[in-house]
């Protein structure tokens, strides 16, 4: 039986109230999307304060969503394309590692904040009831904004230089979705965990340090050479960010086994998450 | 059903207290994983509700009063789904708000009118609902004037105005309330007093936890009197008052000490208080050294960290009041365990028993951490406190004060003196 569940309301002649239930069972699994859904203005109200809240008190204000992928790109050129030399498909290297930093800012930014997300609402959860999940995803939408804000000075890089952008590019809503479905997935594993061990503060960092080396981010994943190319059917955000890439750059797409390999991860990484969030969210007033 | 507005039945919250300090790293889990694969350390069971069932008729308002620790936090916890019961089922008709604390979710860098759609979004509002009664709110809180300034430069008690006023517009069928009246001047008590009634009267039911008797009294016909988790008394608000007198007085608390219960989540709170009398047993000689010392567990400091404790009388009246709000207090820095110990050279309380109760808040948002009332219970004694004349009785006051007397005849140049020094 569900934890809530709305019973309708017995043979009356007028609309009765729903009656909530509360009883010691766990809730449904697929509750989630419907739970989300009934609280998006929550979820719309704790992006807001998010994004209001983090530009508050500093000087370039908003400017710093174009500031900060555009010095991190300028650091990864000088580093990675000028010092190692590392090829970048045949585009200029400042919008390759641009357009890579874009995709890699917005799952990871989803993974670190989502993750920390229960933690620094304590407050909120030992006081309230709402459907927990909305505090993961209220972390989404600031996510999607600096993706948003990268692409366009993107777009605007690759007209300056004189190319136009294929119909590849109306593949980038697809693997932006897949992205941050991953992203959500583990994020969702990632707050779960962290309610009760605050370890994951401390893994996680160093996890996101690893994959970001893991994943063709700095270089393109054609100069890996062929026999360790296998392993990127391990790593799904290597196989996504090189999507994301193509449909922008047009840079070589990933093949179809890849793609189906990260569509899988995406989907077991959502159910886990989805699952062990469902099975732990009503303790976590109790334990946070 | 109908006009069964809350119905509980057998309801039960279990805590289970591991014998092993609670694994909160993964090391340690594993450890423990390892050491004892199913189920984990056989540990001691806490049932902090136990088979507590009622039901609440729409339109009325009930209290829910006990000592600490009896179960009432967890209990409206319960009912606004913040936890789930271990046994037992609750059945709720029509839309819920719970307004645990005053203030949850606002944020001091967002102004009044961010702060107002924020906080009433996570009580539940639809954006559109928020909008409608936006005026409301901002007039029964007063703010008009700082509606676009940030809520850390409001006054204490514009803060908890706002908040309040945010919650009060909720407009749900249920209401269930904690002692938020703890905070706010006077004149802003018989204000919220006055909303719930209003809520109440309107058809809507109101569920309120409170110590505060002349509030309970004010607002509800009915009481629930809960003690150690089980509901002792379910009746008439007058005569569950009565009860709760009678258990406070002749309660099993430890003279003199008092210990927190154990589970709940790990907030900033008052783990345990002890009041250092002159003889065992918490009885007291006046006019000796007393210290009064709180055991506080501050996971979370905040610049404004004030704690304060006060010595109620057998009447529940407020005698003493001690406090430390000093801005350099380092419990408003550095998280950790503290004792406070507060000192009092010659204790002068008059003969009769007594109780501590204690705050630990934050002094600029208001937000109550803990509170607890009737704790320590303690007895001045005046045997031998020496007074020829004649003897002590009890009532006679409530303080003795060490004084001189100056006694001079209408002409007299020359006048006695003494003192009195009891």
């Amino acid at each position: 039986m569900p934890y809530f569940c709305i019973v309708p309301a017995l043979s009356h002649q007028y609309a009765e109230p729903p009656v909530l239930v509360i009883r010691p069972d766990s809730a449904r699994t697929l509750g989630l999307v419907g739970d989300l859904w009934a609280f998006r203005d929550l979820l719309w109200a704790l992006a807001d304060r998010d994004l209001r809240l983090r530009y508050r008190q500093t000087v370039l204000g908003v400017l710093w969503v174009v500031l900060q992928p555009l010095l991190g790109a300028l650091i990864f050129t000088f580093v990675f394309g000028v010092v190692a030399g590392l090829p970048s498909d045949g585009v200029p290297y400042f919008q390759f590692t641009f357009a890579s930093l874009a995709g890699w800012g917005l799952f990871a930014g989803i993974v670190t904040r989502a993750s920390g997300s229960l933690v620094q609402n304590s407050g909120l959860i030992a006081k309230v009831w709402f459907p927990r999940a909305v505090i993961p995803a209220s972390t989404i939408p600031a996510a999607l904004l600096d993706g948003a804000v990268a692409l366009v000075v993107l777009l605007a890089m690759r007209l300056a230089s004189g190319a136009m952008p294929g119909p590849s590019l109306l593949l980038a809503p697809l693997w932006v979705l897949l992205l941050v479905l991953l992203a959500f997935g583990l994020g969702l594993i990632g707050a779960s965990l962290m309610v009760r061990y605050r370890d994951v503060q401390h893994i996680l960092p160093v996890a996101m340090q690893l994959l970001l080396y893991a994943s063709p981010v700095a270089y393109a994943a054609s100069t890996v050479p062929d026999r360790y190319r296998e392993a990127y059917l391990l790593n799904p955000v290597a196989t996504l960010l090189e999507g994301f890439r193509a449909s922008l750059l047009g840079t070589p797409a990933p093949g179809p086994q890849p793609v189906l390999a990260a569509l899988a991860w995406t989907g077991l990484a959502l159910f886990v998450g989805v699952t062990l969030f469902r099975r732990l969210e009503r303790r976590f007033a109790d334990v946070i | 059903m109908a006009g069964i507005a809350v119905e509980a039945r057998g309801l039960g919250k279990r805590y289970r207290l591991s014998r092993e300090a609670p694994a909160t790293t993964l090391p340690e889990r594993l450890a423990q994983l390892v050491r004892a694969p199913f189920g984990g350390a056989p540990g001691e069971d806490l049932w902090a509700l136990r088979d507590v069932g009622f039901s609440i008729p729409s339109g009325s308002a009930v209290g829910i009063i006990g000592r600490n620790g009896a179960g009432k936090s967890t209990l409206l916890k319960v009912l606004s789904r913040i936890t789930p019961p271990t046994t037992g089922e609750v059945r709720l008709r029509g839309r819920v708000g719970s307004l645990l604390e005053v203030g949850t979710g606002f944020h001091p860098e967002l102004s009044g009118r961010e702060n107002i759609f924020l906080n009433g979004a996570i009580l539940g509002m639809r954006k559109r609902e928020i909008a409608a009664r936006f005026d409301a709110i901002v007039a029964f809180a007063e703010v008009e004037r700082f509606l676009d300034t940030p809520v850390k430069r409001y006054s204490s008690g514009m803060y908890v105005r706002l908040a309040f006023a945010v919650a009060a517009h909720l407009e749900p069928e249920i209401l269930i309330v904690d002692e938020v009246l703890a905070v706010g001047d006077a004149e802003f008590q018989r204000k919220c007093l006055g909303k719930m009634g209003e809520v109440a009267s309107g058809g809507r039911t109101v569920i309120f936890v409170s110590h505060s008797m002349p509030a309970v009294s004010a607002l509800t016909q009915r009481v629930l009197l809960l003690d150690r988790g089980t509901c002792l008394f379910d009746g008439a608000t007058a005569e569950g008052i009565a009860r709760y007198r009678a258990l406070q007085g002749g309660g099993e608390a430890r003279p003199g000490a008092y210990e927190a219960p154990v589970g709940g989540p790990r907030a900033n709170r008052v783990l345990a208080a002890r009041v250092v009398t002159s003889d065992p047993g918490g009885v007291h000689r006046h006019g000796e050294p007393m210290q009064v010392e709180f055991t506080l567990d501050i996971p979370e400091p905040t610049g404004t960290l004030c704690f304060s404790c006060k010595f109620a009388d057998a009447e529940d009246r407020n005698i003493v009041h001690l406090w430390c709000f000093d801005a350099e207090a380092r419990f408003r820095r550095e998280a950790g365990r503290y004792t406070l110990r507060f000192e009092v050279p010659r204790a002068r309380l008059f003969q009769g028993r007594y109780t501590v109760r204690a705050y630990l808040s934050d002094r600029r948002t208001n937000a109550m951490f803990d509170e607890l009332h009737g704790i320590c219970p303690f007895e001045v004694t005046m045997d031998g406190t020496a007074r020829d004349d004649y003897a002590w009785s009890a009532g006679d006051c409530t303080y003795l004060e060490g004084a001189a007397w100056v006694l001079a005849r209408e002409g007299d140049v020359m006048a006695q003196r003494g003192t009195v020094a009891p």
